[in-house]
């Protein structure tokens, strides 16, 4: 190939990229521009920049009560997932192949199913729980945040499994050899070892516990439990309150700066790491 | 020896939690949907629930309607990751370390945000809502899903095999085709597997996009589960039921495509 083609492919490339992100990243600006406007609707007249719909949020007790919910529910949902997860990871890891790939089937159910059979398969528990079995549970924030565990457990053993093959085995045995018990040898020795990996699962559990819609819809049924996922959702019947722009302004920012910046110091610190 | 002292310790017991939750939280309810589905209000065995369903043209319709909304969306989704992610995994792209980022970050934030701020832009831009507009929604939402796999692929292919096909004497296209395409094909179908059932489930982004004729099966089963009437919960767990069997079939055809790709370039090469 000569230079010159070379030279337009890479200009193509470029062009094709920049308008994939363009595409990306095009909407949000536009909520960003707007969340300092008091326009009734993004895209109406500007009129003067202002604070007006930041102010609105910080008194908006249903958007910040969503908020709140969310992330209690994130919180809650992934801290549980991350123990589950990493114990069952550890005990599947010792299982005869069998046992193994019924527990590794077993676990990808809810990855695989449709997301609106999980979600109505726990309302029908919930409903045979109560009227049927007669046992006091009720929908609302702690129904969700077993939904939300279950959902996301998967994934921590997703993300912890690989981790435990990676071991050394004889860390574990050099311990135990070494006079410590197996549970003392397994939280001194294990633990550590595992605490990246838990603190992926964690951060990916949450993650998906705030996307999430459909599981949340169903089983809020009549609570009066709202996230920001069903917030936005029952804005499209009656009229969109203008302060979501601001909220939504707000975790933009929180994640692309954060995700950003986290990144760039990884980086950073692999490159020092290979030139050591 | 070291058969002996795994036997010795063997920490199964630590996966009882998580199977005893699975139990309850994830195979009895799949139960309770069939058990649903074949009894009617008085608890008798019957048919009619899927009758019902099968015999309801809107049902029908909503069905095939769906199917052609995922199968749209995922290709148009395909024709758009599968290029980015070809020129991010190439040089001089790959180098360039936050680049790949900026195109996955969006999969971090609220996606019924996400679509909020679409539908603003879409509609300044004076675009009516309705189908067009839907597919446009589900694309945007699903492609960092579809990308991510696609990308992870073709960023650890083996050089070499690339190298050895232009030594070979082929050009860049039949590269492409006769390499590169082939070995990528295990990514292609697990971006397909992120969005294609999903998009079953979508029906947030149609009701926020689309008219009144735009909707996925998804929210005809959110409608039946969502009043507190016990009637329709029987046509409701047999309509899942048909979308548990579809969930199935698309995991058996995707695991024997991504066998079928895998045996041809494993041999020699590394996974």
């Amino acid at each position: 190939m000569n230079k010159k083609s070379e030279k337009i492919s890479l200009i193509a490339k470029w062009a094709f990229l920049i308008i994939v992100l363009a595409g990306i990243y095009l909407p949000l600006i536009m909520i960003i521009l707007y969340s300092f406007s008091a326009s009734r609707e993004v895209g109406g007249e500007f009129g003067n920049f202002t604070f007006a719909l930041y102010k609105n949020l910080f008194n908006d007790t249903k958007l910040l009560t969503a908020t709140k919910n969310t992330i209690i529910i994130g919180a809650a949902s992934a801290s549980i997932a991350t123990i589950l997860g990493t114990t069952a990871s550890v005990g599947i890891h010792y299982m005869r192949t069998r046992a193994k790939t019924a527990m590794d089937a077993a676990s990808q159910i809810t990855i695989v199913n449709a997301e609106i059979v999980t979600a109505m398969a726990f309302f029908l528990l919930i409903i045979v729980l109560r009227d049927a079995i007669k046992i006091p549970v009720q929908f609302g924030l702690g129904w969700l945040i077993v939904c939300h565990t279950i959902i996301t457990t998967p994934y921590v053993i997703l993300t912890v499994s690989p981790r435990l093959k990676q071991l050394n085995p004889n860390l574990l045995e050099a311990s135990m050899d070494l006079g410590a018990g197996p549970m003392r040898s397994l939280i001194k020795v294990m633990l550590p070892q595992l605490a990246g990996a838990m603190v992926a699962s964690f951060a990916m559990a949450f993650t998906l516990s705030l996307d999430d819609f459909v599981v949340t819809n169903i089983n809020s049924a009549g609570s009066g439990v709202d996230t920001i996922s069903t917030y936005v959702y029952a804005g499209i019947k009656r009229n969109m309150p203008t302060d979501i722009r601001a909220l939504s302004t707000i975790i933009f920012v929180i994640v692309l700066g954060g995700l950003i910046v986290f990144n760039i110091v990884k980086n950073k610190k692999a490159k020092e790491n290979l030139h050591k | 020896m070291l058969k002996h002292k795994a036997k010795v310790f063997r920490p199964t017991a630590f996966a009882f939690p998580y199977l005893a939750t699975t139990i309850v939280f994830v195979i009895v309810p799949l139960i309770l949907i069939l058990v649903y589905a074949f009894r009617d209000g008085d608890g008798n065995f019957t048919l009619q629930n899927f009758a019902q369903v099968f015999t309801n043209p809107t049902n029908l319709t909503q069905l095939l309607k769906t199917i052609g909304i995922a199968a749209v969306s995922t290709l148009i989704t395909l024709l758009i990751a599968y290029p980015t992610a070809f020129i991010l995994a190439s040089q001089p792209f790959n180098k360039m370390a936050i680049l790949a980022l900026l195109f996955i970050i969006p999969m971090w934030i609220n996606f019924m945000l996400r679509i909020f701020a679409l539908k603003s832009l879409l509609v300044t831009l004076g675009m009516k809502q309705g189908y067009v507009m839907a597919v446009i929604g589900i694309v945007y939402d699903f492609f960092p899903y579809v990308l991510l796999p696609i990308y992870t692929v073709l960023s650890n292919m083996d050089k070499s095999y690339l190298e050895a096909s232009r030594d070979l004497g082929a050009n860049n296209i039949g590269t492409f085709f006769r390499v590169t395409l082939p070995l990528s094909i295990p990514g292609v179908i697990s971006g397909v597997s992120m969005m294609f059932m999903p998009v079953f489930s979508s029906y947030a982004i149609t009701a926020m996009m689309g008219d009144a004729e735009t909707s996925v099966i998804g929210a005809k089963i959110a409608s039946m589960f969502t009043h507190q009437n016990y009637g329709d919960y029987g046509p409701g767990s047999a309509l899942s039921f048909v979308l548990l069997v579809l969930v199935l079939i698309v995991m058996v055809v995707s695991n024997v495509l991504t066998r079928k790709t895998n045996k041809a370039p494993a041999k020699g090469g590394k996974a």
